[in-house]
C-alpha cells in the first residue's frame, strides 16, 4: 500500500483521537478532521455523535455502493451545542492559528489586540470548549509560525492555564495534536506537549525544525498508523472521493 | 390590535448615537440586512454593537458607525474573515470587547431574566478575561473553591432581528433550521424590532409549525417588511446566502474606491434600491 497519502494517514490520526469516545459529540473543525471523525463514526467508534455543521444531529452510515448516508437523528440548534458543551459529553477538534508547548490555542489575533497586526476569526468557542470538555488540535501546516514560544491571544486554554485554575478547570483535558507532520499529545509531567508518532516519511528534525519550542519525545516514538484495507476503501469511495484532504494540507 | 408595522427608515429614527443595539442570526445567516443597511447610511455614530458578528458588524465598521463591538466572532462562513471588521480592527478603529460565544448568550440571557449575571466556566483562564477587565468572577456561595465567570447582564437599547413571516402585531415565524438567539435579542432589549420576509396574516402565520413561532409579540415594538431583507446572508428556506453577491461585497474592502463604489450603489440607496441595484446584477 504504498500509495497511501499524507492526507490519508493524518484522516486516520484524526480518528484515532476520537478512539474510546463512546456516545458523545464529536465536533471537528476543519476537512481533514472532519473526515477523521467520520471514519471513526463509520468503523471503530460507531456510537459517535456529530453534527452535519448546520442544526441536524446526523447518523453517517454508507450505503451498498459505498455512498455516505445521512439520517436526521435530532435537532441540535446552536444552544443546544453550547448546553452540551457546558454538559461536557463532547470532544472538539478545533484549529489553531498560533499553539504554544502547553496547548494554549489562539484563533483571534496576532499582534496588539487593541490594534492587532492581523484580526482573525475572534476566540469564538474555544475558551468555554477548552475549560467543559476533551479537546484536540488539527493543524494542517505544521511550521514555527504556528507552534510558538507563546500565543498572542490565550483563547482555549493550555494545560499551565488549567493548572493554575486548580478545581474550576478540572473538566480541562487536552488530548491530541494532529498535524501534517505528526501526532502530539500531552503526556508529560507537567503536561506539555510530546510527539508521539510521525507520519510516514517525517523525522524527528524535521519536526523539531517545524516547532518553535523544545518538544518532549514519547519513549516509544512510533509511526502513526497506515489506513487499513477496510479504512482506505471507506476514506476513497465514500468519504473523500475527490481527495480534498490533500488539499488542506500544507507542508 | 396593535399595528406595529413601520419601515426601515422609521426605524432608525427610534434609535440614538451611543445606543447599544443587538444584532440577531448568526454569522452570515439570517441576518437583518436591511436595517443595518439603513443604519449605515443614517447619521448615527459612536454604536454598540452586540452579535453573533457576520457582514452586519463589517458594513457597519466600514462605514464608521461602531465606537465598540461585543461579540464572540466575525465570520462571513464561506469567507472564513470578515474584510471590513479586520480593516478596521487592524485601524485600531473600535473598542474590541471578545469575549467567549457562549459567554455572549448568557450575557444576553442575564439580561433577559433581569439578572445583574450568570455564572458560567466559559473564560476561565483564557486572555478574554484580560482583555475584559469589566467581567469578573464569583466563588459559589455554595462551595467557596468554585470559581465562576460572573457574565454580566448584556442590556441592549434596541434589538434588530430578521425573520422569514410576521404578522402586523409582531408575532413572527423563522422557518430555517435554527433561531439562533434572536429571541434573546429582543428579550434583552428596551426596543425590539423585527424585519421579515413577507407579513401576512395572523390566520396565515398560525400554520407556521408552532415550534417556528418562537419570537412573540410582546417581544417586538415595530415589524418591516423587508423581502429580501437578509441578503446577501442565507435566510432559509426562502434563499441560501448569496456566494457571489458576497464575493463582491468582501473585494470592496480592497480599495476606498472600491468601497465607495460598492456604497453608492447599494448601501446609500433605499431597500426597494437595493432590490433593484441586485436585479441590474444578474
Amino acid at each position: 500500500m504504498s500509495d497511501i497519502t499524507r492526507a490519508e494517514v493524518c484522516i486516520v490520526a484524526c480518528a484515532e483521537a476520537f478512539r474510546g469516545d463512546g456516545e458523545i459529540l464529536a465536533s471537528p473543525m476543519g476537512y481533514t478532521s472532519m473526515m477523521g471523525a467520520r471514519l471513526a463514526r463509520l468503523t471503530f467508534e460507531p456510537l459517535l455523535a456529530m453534527s452535519d455543521g448546520v442544526a441536524t444531529l446526523t447518523g453517517f452510515g454508507r450505503s451498498e455502493e459505498g455512498r455516505l448516508t445521512q439520517t436526521a437523528e435530532g435537532w441540535i440548534p446552536y444552544r443546544t451545542i453550547f448546553d452540551m458543551v457546558w454538559h461536557g459529553r463532547r470532544h472538539v477538534m478545533m484549529g489553531a492559528s498560533q499553539i504554544d508547548r502547553f496547548g494554549n490555542q489562539n484563533i483571534s489575533m496576532v499582534g496588539d489586540f487593541a490594534q492587532p497586526k492581523a484580526q482573525l476569526i475572534g476566540a469564538r468557542g474555544a475558551p468555554g470548549n477548552t475549560i467543559n470538555h476533551r479537546t484536540s488540535y488539527w493543524v494542517p501546516t505544521h511550521n514555527p509560525q504556528v507552534f510558538v514560544p507563546a500565543v498572542d491571544f490565550v483563547c482555549g486554554i493550555g494545560n499551565d492555564r488549567a493548572r493554575a485554575l486548580g478545581k474550576a478547570a478540572r473538566f480541562h483535558h487536552l488530548h491530541r495534536v494532529i498535524t501534517s507532520l505528526c501526532v502530539l499529545d500531552f503526556e508529560t509531567p507537567d503536561g506539555s506537549m510530546r510527539v508521539r508518532s510521525l507520519h510516514p516519511g517525517v523525522t524527528l528534525d524535521e519536526v523539531k525544525a517545524a516547532t518553535g519550542f523544545d518538544l518532549a519525545v514519547a519513549p516509544d516514538l512510533a509511526e502513526s498508523r497506515l489506513p487499513n484495507e477496510a479504512e482506505l476503501a471507506i476514506i476513497r469511495t465514500t468519504l473523500d472521493p475527490k481527495g480534498f484532504a490533500a488539499k488542506e494540507i500544507g507542508s | 390590535m396593535a399595528d406595529k408595522r413601520m419601515t426601515e427608515e422609521q426605524v432608525v429614527a427610534q434609535l440614538e448615537s451611543g445606543m447599544t443595539i443587538g444584532i440577531g442570526g448568526w454569522g452570515s445567516r439570517r441576518k437583518p440586512m436591511s436595517l443595518v443597511a439603513a443604519i449605515a447610511r443614517s447619521n448615527l455614530r459612536d454604536l454598540t454593537i452586540v452579535c453573533y458578528g457576520g457582514p452586519d458588524l463589517g458594513l457597519l465598521c466600514a462605514t464608521g458607525k461602531v465606537k465598540r463591538a461585543i461579540y464572540g466572532f466575525v465570520s462571513l462562513d464561506t469567507i472564513p474573515l470578515e474584510p471590513h471588521f479586520r480593516a478596521a480592527r487592524q485601524k485600531g478603529a473600535l473598542e474590541a470587547s471578545e469575549i467567549d460565544e457562549g459567554m455572549l448568550q448568557w450575557g444576553l440571557y442575564a439580561a433577559a431574566l433581569r439578572l445583574p449575571f450568570l455564572p458560567t466556566r466559559a473564560g476561565l483562564g483564557s486572555d478574554v478575561m484580560k482583555v475584559n477587565p469589566w467581567l469578573k468572577t464569583v466563588a459559589s456561595p455554595y462551595d467557596a473553591d468554585e470559581t465562576l465567570v460572573a457574565m454580566p447582564a448584556l442590556h441592549l437599547d434596541a434589538a434588530l432581528v430578521h425573520m422569514n413571516l410576521a404578522d402586523e402585531q409582531g408575532n413572527t415565524a423563522f422557518l430555517g433550521p435554527d433561531p439562533y438567539f434572536d429571541d434573546l435579542f429582543c428579550m434583552a432589549a428596551e426596543r425590539r424590532f423585527v424585519s421579515c420576509e413577507r407579513i401576512v396574516s395572523a390566520a396565515e402565520l398560525a400554520t407556521s409549525p408552532l415550534q417556528s413561532l418562537r419570537v412573540q409579540r410582546w417581544m417586538v415594538d415595530g415589524v418591516v417588511e423587508a423581502p429580501r431583507g437578509a441578503h446577501f446572508t442565507e435566510c432559509l428556506p426562502d434563499y441560501g446566502r448569496d456566494e457571489a453577491f458576497m464575493k463582491e461585497y468582501a473585494a470592496s474592502a480592497k480599495s476606498p474606491e472600491a468601497w465607495t463604489a460598492f456604497y453608492d450603489r447599494y448601501i446609500a440607496v433605499d431597500h426597494k434600491g437595493y432590490l433593484a441595484a441586485m436585479e441590474q446584477r444578474s
